[in-house]
């Protein structure tokens, strides 16, 4: 008998927490960028968990998709980021608030 | 809560108990660590707990596209930014420019924590365990998550071909060096003149604010020229 999902999905929401605590509460764009994977990596914990509960492989493959348009969204948010350090070295969150550039 | 005493055997205890906690260690790491390298290194640890608890899942296809995908390429590009923009600094923690937000951010924190380990319980949506896909023995986990993909799902798989085209090519928009001094700052009057020119592509927005005297030779060459040829040309070609 394996370990009990609801220890998953304990250490998911875990995961998920701190991730978006560190998103709410870190000033550079780098690593907030990193704690939104930590929360996507929690989701997918969520969603290899509950494929072996409800016996379903599309969790599994949901998980794929999930790394796919990390992997997407990873390289285009880190080109905005190369973009913004470019025009003014050294922007924290804060020095960003206006989208005009 | 009963669901959590179920007895699992010594191995697996001991495998999830040391990939949970290198998991929250790095969690945490990535969240406090004042320097993003050592952030993403972190972040390394927390994705290679996470594969271990795949394996322990028994989904080792995803396991290992963990390791090569997240760990082998995506915080790879993460070090590369951050090398290639010299962040690497230490950020200060002293003053806080939203006055309060630490402590509410950590208040939203525990609350949303507590009410997901409150649906974490053994109450599910539904509960019902899958008819169609089901799981079979580990050994064909690839195989099942293959068939899945490519026949099932396999419009989603199509469209995730379109999306990662459309993400390379954003980012090659994105990271073109703009031709003119990396130190620059901006101001409001280059970016309202910019789009202007928008008939006239994406390089002369770039081009245009305060380049005409640095690379005069070059943007005298097409950047008069293209607004007067612009617009006929367009007209002749679309009118017949």
């Amino acid at each position: 008998m394996s370990i009990s999902a609801a220890w998953y999905l304990t250490l998911a929401a875990l995961l998920f927490t701190i991730g978006a605590v560190g998103l709410l509460i870190r000033r550079n764009v780098l690593v907030m960028f990193m704690c939104v994977e930590l929360m996507l990596n929690a989701a997918n914990l969520t969603f290899v968990t509950f494929a072996r509960k409800l016996n379903d492989v599309a969790g599994q493959t949901a998980v794929f998709f999930v790394l796919v348009v990390a992997a997407a969204e990873v390289v285009v948010g880190l080109g905005i980021i190369v973009s913004i350090y470019r025009r003014r070295p050294g922007a924290t969150a804060d020095d960003i608030h206006g989208l005009k550039g | 809560m009963t669901n959590l005493l179920v007895a699992a055997t010594i191995p697996d205890s001991i495998t999830f108990a040391v990939a949970a906690v290198i998991c929250l260690v790095g969690a945490a790491g990535v969240v406090l660590a004042r320097n993003p390298v050592h952030s993403a290194l972190m972040l390394v640890m927390t994705l290679f707990g996470v594969a271990v608890l795949f394996l322990e899942e028994d989904a080792q296809f995803l396991a290992a596209v963990q390791v090569i995908v997240y760990a082998g390429a995506i915080v790879v590009l993460f070090l590369f930014v951050i090398m290639l923009l010299g962040v690497d600094r230490k950020e200060v923690f002293g003053k806080e420019p939203l006055p309060g937000q630490r402590v509410t951010a950590l208040c939203l924190g525990l609350l949303g924590l507590a009410e997901v380990l409150l649906l974490a319980r053994d109450k599910w949506p539904t509960g019902a365990p899958s008819v169609s896909n089901a799981l079979g023995a580990p050994a064909d986990n690839v195989q099942q998550v293959g068939q899945s993909i490519f026949t099932t799902y396999l419009l989603a798989f199509e469209v995730t071909a379109a999306l990662l085209v459309v993400a390379v090519v954003g980012a090659v928009v994105l990271a073109r060096r703009p031709r003119r001094g990396p130190g620059d700052d901006d101001s409001p009057a280059e970016l309202i003149a910019a789009p202007d020119d928008a008939v006239t592509g994406g390089d002369v927005e770039n081009l245009e604010p305060d380049d005409d005297e640095v690379v005069d030779a070059e943007g005298a060459s097409w950047v008069p020229v293209e607004p007067v040829e612009g617009d006929p040309s367009e007209s002749e070609v679309t009118a017949p």
